[in-house]
């Protein structure tokens, strides 16, 4: 078509490594995005596992100082960035156009662009093992990550796949905004999107607001440590307070981030297994929307100790505290949810229902910090590790279990076994609260966090002993987890398309769902609008505008595969090892190679042709 | 009679009973760095404040868990058939947990507001409060006094701080390192020790006693191993300490001792730890704790070692042991820490410390009373 050199036709490879790499379809996207972030919630889980068991008893030389710090550095990015982020990011690819009635996202290339890119950061993180990995802590405070405090590259691996991971993160956050606005289908307005949906898209606009301070901070940090500014060097009239409030106005609206879209989850399998609609859907999406915007003045309660003044702090005291109440608004919404409904206890639900009891441990802990006064106890001490796991892991992590047993029968066309699910949940829901409770104690007790050890006669021997006692439990629990669903992929019962008795539009459509989701763009008449066809009037099928309708699906005209967006993300992954390895001629090379690549692939990338539908590439 | 017949508000009564058992399972006053054993007024109030929250909270858990519970088992689907009513919501309702849970965090904060600004600054009297300096460095505490009778001129010490009871006594903190943060939990909560901030806090002793501090900023490798000890005496044993600290410490004439005391110049030791206390006002300190009066501190190494008897006094036996073990290898005891890291008798093989010296420094060392 072209007589340009470098276009090179669209991949055409409906199966194996090449599909996977070429592939542009949201749902495959979903499963990788799942899968890397999975596997990365189990390395991030393995340095919680050697930190526990360090800690398990008084004066023990399990790990070392300097490997410990590292331990709990590298766990903490893992966990927020590797794992609940793109566990969150592979539920949007999978449910939301789904959901929405669309056929695909708004960019697809853009979309195995944003994976490809979050695998890049990732592994360049977990590489960083090699050579030695940051020990600055997750929150990188200056001057610890000074050249002078820290020489080597492990900070260099951690500021670098930030940055990657910034790339992949705003790529995925402005393709869900575009696709949830422009892509729903006919009368699907948006106070009749699903409560997954808008907690996305709110997600989605803290995402693209968020990333850019980490990213300036990360970029005065990268200066100061290559190219000797000032930034946060106090002896050349630098602050090293401004990097914490760079670092926390990212890093709060951070954690809404993360919860928000476990909040979505549980506002869908809520409903679902009580087979009532949700209590005051716009009131739930209202208070994600006020705690999304109150997330943004919040920050200083993670610098109560900093010294900011009383006055600061009584401001920040009062916000935090109001917080506290769109979150028990939707507390609250969730059990008249379930209130008079027709409750069935499968494993989604229960992790649901665990989810809201174990966030509000964390919640009713995050009203104790938040009031300063009493935080100046708290604040670094074993019970804000407790607060976080309270609400990242008793909360984020619980309602993404439930959302993987809630959709995996969409996303794999199989069932799940049901006692092993359940099983999965006791395990957790003992687990987490042996090892997570305790963490309160030890606090309150005067036990520091991020100690790589303790002596004898502190008095947190026991409690310490315990929590790594529920470690085990838990590491039990994912155990049954991963083989339940490894055997429940490969050989489960074949799932209907609606196995749940679903109310939003991904149950009406066949379980796995075709390459092109619907046939026909679904119209959407009400908020649950497959509840209401089953149970209410029936539905009208209209072929969207430019639709065929054909039977057949033959002339669904869909997106394409492409090699290009895995050649850019490759490109900024070999520029970013090269940058790691700052100061000799080789890496610059390297890192100049890395542009180069990305270069090229930017190029192909928008001179890709796009294959005449009418040659039909076989769907 | 209460059991013959289930009462509702017997169950509710016993949730709330439960939780509020597991609250309070994990208070161990009795330990070292308890924060439910406050000795002074800041720490007191701390208290106070978490204790209202910790109730009201248990008991919003307790409520809410119970309808959690209540409702997911009394609703259980029994018909695979059946279809409850469909109810949206209800205006009224939703009102009502908003305003109510908005007036309550209101309130908390407005109650606890009161006692942070009473933590931030030490009360008016008509006199200053005693003022000292507290300066974190990787990874040991040092600490400043006013000297008594020259303004101009501090007293400087390490480790280990003396303060008079039943006064308030201000703390400057500062630091020459990274981040650290000052606290010892039975007196109050914790202040950071950030470079250049000026930061600052105050609290007070009520009675005598040992009170165990703990740096709570993550600060590096060795961040575990940065401990310190605040020993609240009566007014007039203070001032003697401190008389005692601003003397020049007279080492042993013991040959042993003596020989110490050279060595401690020719293995370049006082390039780092000095041994006389009274500085100007202001001045750079060392690089390593004062070791002025290191024979008299009930701990070696920041806390980490005690020299201790049970009575507080020290033990002549541990000291020199102690002493023995962090010379022998510090890296062991503290790793990360600059001494290993740079001392010429670590780095240089041809100049590492005999048995014979470190026998000489520790009679020398556990001489400076």
């Amino acid at each position: 078509m072209s007589t340009f050199p470098l276009v090179i036709p669209r991949p055409v490879h409906p199966t194996g490594l090449w599909n996977w790499l070429t592939t542009i379809d949201h749902k495959k996207i979903g499963i990788l995005y799942g899968v890397t972030a999975f596997i990365m919630f189990i390395t991030g889980g393995i340095e919680a596992t050697l930190m526990r068991i360090q800690l398990a008893a008084p004066e023990q030389d399990i790990v070392s100082a300097a490997v410990y710090n590292q331990l709990f550095t590298m766990h903490g990015t893992t966990m927020i960035f590797l794992a609940i982020m793109p566990l969150g990011a592979a539920f949007f690819n999978f449910v939301i156009p789904l959901q929405i009635g669309a056929r695909d996202v708004a960019f697809p290339r853009l979309n195995a662009f944003s994976y490809w890119t979050f695998l890049a950061g990732a592994l360049m993180l977990k590489f960083s093992w090699i050579g030695g990995a940051t020990d600055a802590g997750w929150f990188g405070y200056a001057p610890l990550t000074s050249i002078d405090q820290n020489p080597g590259t492990g900070i260099d691996f951690w500021i670098l796949s930030l940055q990657v991971l910034g790339i992949a993160s705003l790529a995925a956050a402005f393709n869900f905004i575009v696709t949830i606005i422009n892509m729903r289908a006919p009368g699907m307005t948006m106070m009749r999107l699903p409560l997954f949906t808008w907690m996305t898209f709110i997600t989605a606009i803290l995402l693209v607001l968020a990333f850019p301070v980490i990213t300036v901070a990360l970029i005065e940090l990268t200066l100061d440590r290559y190219f000797a500014f000032n930034f946060f060097n106090v002896a050349q009239g630098g602050s090293v307070v401004l990097w914490q409030h760079l670092f926390w106005v990212f890093g709060h609206p951070e954690v809404y981030i993360l919860i928000l879209p476990a909040m979505g989850i549980v506002s869908e399998v809520l409903p679902t297994f009580s087979r009532k609609p949700l209590f005051g859907y716009a009131t739930v999406v209202l208070a994600g929307v006020i705690i999304a915007f109150m997330g943004w003045m919040v920050w200083s309660h993670h610098m109560f100790t900093v010294g900011l003044g009383p006055v600061a702090n009584a401001v920040f005291t009062v916000t935090t505290m109001l917080i506290a109440v769109p979150t028990g608004i939707k507390v609250f919404n969730w059990i008249g949810t379930i209130w008079g409904g027709s409750i069935k206890l499968n494993t989604p639900m229960l992790f649901s229902l665990g989810f809201i009891a174990m966030f509000l441990i964390g919640g009713v802990s995050g009203v104790m910090h938040a009031v300063s006064a009493s935080d100046a106890q708290q604040q670094d001490t074993y019970f804000i590790p407790a607060h976080i796991h309270y609400v990242l892991f008793g909360g984020a992590i619980m309602a993404l279990m439930s959302g993987i047993y809630y959709w995996f029968p969409k996303f794999t066309g199989k069932m799940f076994d049901e006692k092993m699910g359940k099983l999965h949940f006791w395990l957790m829901i003992v687990g987490q609260n042996v090892t997570f409770f305790p963490m309160h104690f030890v606090g309150m007790d005067g036990m520091p966090r991020r100690i790589y050890t303790y002596v004898e006669g502190m008095g947190w021997e026991m409690w310490n002993g315990v929590a790594t006692f529920g470690a085990f439990i838990l590491v039990a629990g994912f155990l049954v987890f991963i083989y339940n669903m490894v055997i429940s992929w490969k050989s489960g019962a074949k799932a209907p398309s609606d196995p749940w008795d679903g109310r939003t539009l991904e149950w009406s459509i066949p379980s796995p769902p075709p390459e092109y989701n619907f046939k026909d763009i679904p119209v959407v008449h009400s908020l649950d609008d497959w509840w209401a066809t089953k149970y209410g009037s029936p539905r009208k099928e209209v072929p969207a505008s430019g639709g065929s309708g054909d039977q057949e699906g033959h002339d669904i005209h869909l997106p394409q595969p492409s090699y290009w967006p895995f050649v850019v993300s490759a490109g900024i992954f070999v520029a970013g090892y090269g940058v790691v390895f700052n100061q000799l001629i080789l890496p610059w090379a390297i890192a100049g190679i890395g542009v180069f690549i990305g270069f090229v692939g930017v190029y192909s990338w928008s001179l890709e042709p796009v294959n005449d539908p009418d040659e039909n590439q076989g769907h | 009679m209460f059991f013959t017949k289930f009462n509702p508000r017997i169950g509710w009564l016993g949730i709330l009973l439960i939780v509020l058992l597991v609250s309070t399972i994990g208070c161990y006053p009795e330990h070292n760095q308890s924060t439910f054993d406050p000795h002074g007024p800041v720490a007191s109030r701390q208290l106070d404040i978490f204790v209202w929250i910790l109730i009201g909270g248990s008991i919003v858990f307790a409520l809410v868990t119970a309808a959690l519970i209540y409702a997911a088992i009394k609703y259980r689907r029994r018909d695979e058939n059946e279809i409850p009513k469909q109810v949206h919501g209800n205006l009224r309702l939703e009102i009502l947990w908003t305003v109510i849970p908005a007036i309550v965090v209101l309130g908390f904060s407005v109650a606890s507001i009161n006692t942070l600004f009473y933590a931030a600054d030490p009360p008016d009297t008509s006199k200053e409060p005693l003022t000292m300096e507290a300066i974190g460095h990787q990874w040991w505490f040092e600490f400043r006094y006013p000297h008594p009778d020259d303004d101009s001129k501090q007293i400087v010490t390490a480790n280990e701080v003396y303060i008079p009871i039943g006064e308030p006594v201000k703390i400057n903190l500062e630091s020459v390192d990274v981040i650290h943060s000052f606290w010892v939990p039975k007196l109050a909560g914790k202040v950071d020790m950030v470079p250049s901030e000026g930061n600052y806090m105050w609290f007070q002793a009520d009675g005598p006693g040992e009170f165990f501090g703990q740096c709570a900023e993550y600060c590096g490798t060795s961040h575990s191993n940065m401990k310190f000890k605040v020993i609240a005496v009566e007014k007039t044993d203070f001032e003697s300490w401190l008389r005692d600290q601003a003397a020049t410490a007279v080492a042993s004439t013991d040959p042993l001792a003596s020989e110490g005391a050279a060595t401690f110049k020719s293995a370049g030791c006082t390039g780092c730890h000095a041994t006389k206390t009274v500085i100007n006002t202001g001045s750079k300190g060392r690089v390593g704790p004062n070791l002025a009066h290191v024979g008299s501190r009930r701990h070696l190494a920041a806390g980490m070692m005690d020299n201790s008897n049970d009575d507080g006094t020290v033990n002549d036996s541990y000291l020199q042991e102690n002493i023995r073990k962090w010379l022998q290898n510090p890296e062991k005891i503290k790793p990360g820490n600059i001494m290993s890291g740079q001392a010429a008798i670590y780095q240089d093989p041809n100049k590492s410390l005999t048995e014979k010296q470190i026998s000489a420094l520790v009679a020398y060392l556990t001489s400076l009373r």
